[in-house]
């Protein structure tokens, strides 16, 4: 029997990983666009700030941060409960997973969305405000769906390089795919053949956003006219 | 709350210092950080630049073998790629039984293999981009001297694709030496080995990743200020007039 039974685990790892990678964007997404309404806000605290999160996140490995960040939480939740008088819930992994990643991708979106907003022409939003459109009204209307174009490129690489930083969340105890396969190399003697299967996931999992993203950027260019070199 | 006595108690371990120990003396921490990202980038970037050319050329079977190549090792995590190297290759008695067991069983070797193969992929699709940018008057002048092919690309080509791919290769040198982080997973007492070494030893957790993580993000700036500099030299025909 291939992997003797295996295949069936760590396909259920390879969910786990999607699963994980889609919320971690869902959150990125969320984070990137604070980070670029703050690093365009007129505030100065507003913008250090974001340029602060923006450097210091992409500055270190995902890796050091993923430590860090689960074994530095489980110690402040720790700490707090004792002071509370209570038991320190313990982290749950796909969380602590899910929110360390999407907190590294933020400041990676807040890089794409803020090129993306100050691609849209000006006077477009300008005439939006004119018409009596609130600012928001004219942000999800007017900004939003004119950006996504200038957004798509950077986006697509940052969800493809996303994609492969979950397989250091087995590190954390989560299992995922990598765990997963950890399990089955130990049992079934065929390294070899476990990795590569996962890697072939991973490859799927690549591919299809590439076709996926590249349709999409298709789909948002329709009427743009093109330059012609 | 930070306890500084920690983090200069054990500094020495961070920079190649074991525990009581002259710093210097031991390849951990950062000299292993920097021996892994050295020999990678610099196998990698060997292997990329013929490896660049093969992938522009215009012969399918030349062209063919490199972009799998690189659309494997791009498409795949760097972590699958070194497990493979280091627990895979031990299921095959043949490997097992030839002399480069030697090698491939060492830790060490597998992260330079892993690191090489990965970098060189991406340095690749970089130096063939800039390749096919070339500006079609430099090769027109280049023909109109009466250079042949080979010489071409020796002195005209490949000099003026290396230097406009400076931007985005610095790029890859940052992500690298992000990268070699996981060397710490196969056993390696890199940055972020001596880091979680720390911390498995005093249960403090924030001071060996922040001190782990300072040193990252300080030599993640001095790359950014080398780049910038090495791309105000080579660049300079390119930079935006200054009056």
């Amino acid at each position: 029997m291939f992997l003797q039974g295996y295949l069936p685990s760590i396909l259920e790892g390879a969910v786990l990983t999607l699963e994980v990678a889609g919320l971690s964007l869902l959150v990125s997404v969320v984070l990137g666009f604070i980070g670029a309404m703050c690093k365009l806000s007129p505030s100065k605290p507003l913008v250090w700030l974001a340029e602060l999160y923006s450097t210091v996140i992409r500055g270190v490995p995902d890796l050091v941060w993923m430590f860090m960040l689960f074994f530095g939480g489980q110690m402040a939740i720790n700490e707090l409960a004792t002071r509370l008088g209570a038991d320190a819930p313990e982290i749950n992994p796909f969380v602590a997973g899910v929110l360390t990643i999407g907190f590294i991708f933020g400041a990676y979106m807040t890089e794409t969305f803020r090129g993306a907003i100050m691609a849209v022409p000006k006077g477009q939003m300008e005439a939006g405000l004119a018409y009596g459109m609130s600012p928001l009204r004219v942000f999800f209307r007017i900004t939003l769906p004119q950006m996504v174009r200038f957004a798509l490129p950077s986006f697509s690489n940052n969800w493809l390089v996303l994609v492969k930083s979950t397989a250091l969340v087995s590190v954390i105890g989560l299992n995922d795919m990598m765990y997963k396969a950890d399990t089955a190399k130990s049992v079934t003697q065929e390294p070899f053949t476990v990795y590569m299967l996962v890697g072939g996931l991973y490859l799927v999992i690549t591919t299809v956003s590439i076709l996926a993203l590249t349709w999409l950027e298709n789909r948002y260019s329709m009427g743009v006219k093109e330059s012609g070199l | 709350m930070i306890d500084l006595k920690l983090i200069l108690e054990n500094l020495p371990s961070f920079f190649g210092g074991a525990y009581g120990e002259p710093v210097l003396s031991t390849s951990d921490g950062l000299i292993m950080t920097f021996q892994l990202l050295g020999l990678s980038l610099l196998l990698g970037l060997a292997l990329s630049v013929p490896l660049a050319l093969m992938r522009v050329s215009k012969k399918k079977w030349l062209a063919w073998p490199v972009w799998i190549y690189t659309y494997v090792f791009r498409g795949t995590p760097m972590l699958v790629q070194l497990f493979i190297f280091y627990y895979g290759l031990s299921q095959f008695d043949a490997v097992r039984d030839s002399w480069a067991w030697n090698y491939l069983q060492e830790a060490y070797f597998c992260a330079i293999l892993a690191f090489t193969l990965n970098t060189a992929a991406y340095t690749t699709e970089i130096i063939a981009g800039q390749i096919r940018n070339t500006y079609y008057g430099e090769i027109e002048a280049a023909k109109a001297v009466g250079m042949g092919r080979w010489l071409m690309m020796r002195r005209i080509v490949i000099p003026s694709a290396l230097r406009r791919a400076l931007p985005a290769y610095s790029n890859e040198v940052i992500m690298m030496l992000h990268g070699t982080s996981i060397a710490g997973l196969v056993t390696l007492a890199d940055l972020t080995g001596v880091a979680r070494r720390l911390y498995a030893d005093s249960y403090q957790p924030f001071e060996p990743f922040l001190m782990a993580g300072a040193m990252y993000l300080s030599f993640t700036f001095l790359f950014v200020w080398l780049f910038k500099r090495l791309e105000g030299r080579y660049l300079a025909y390119l930079a935006p007039r200054k009056h």
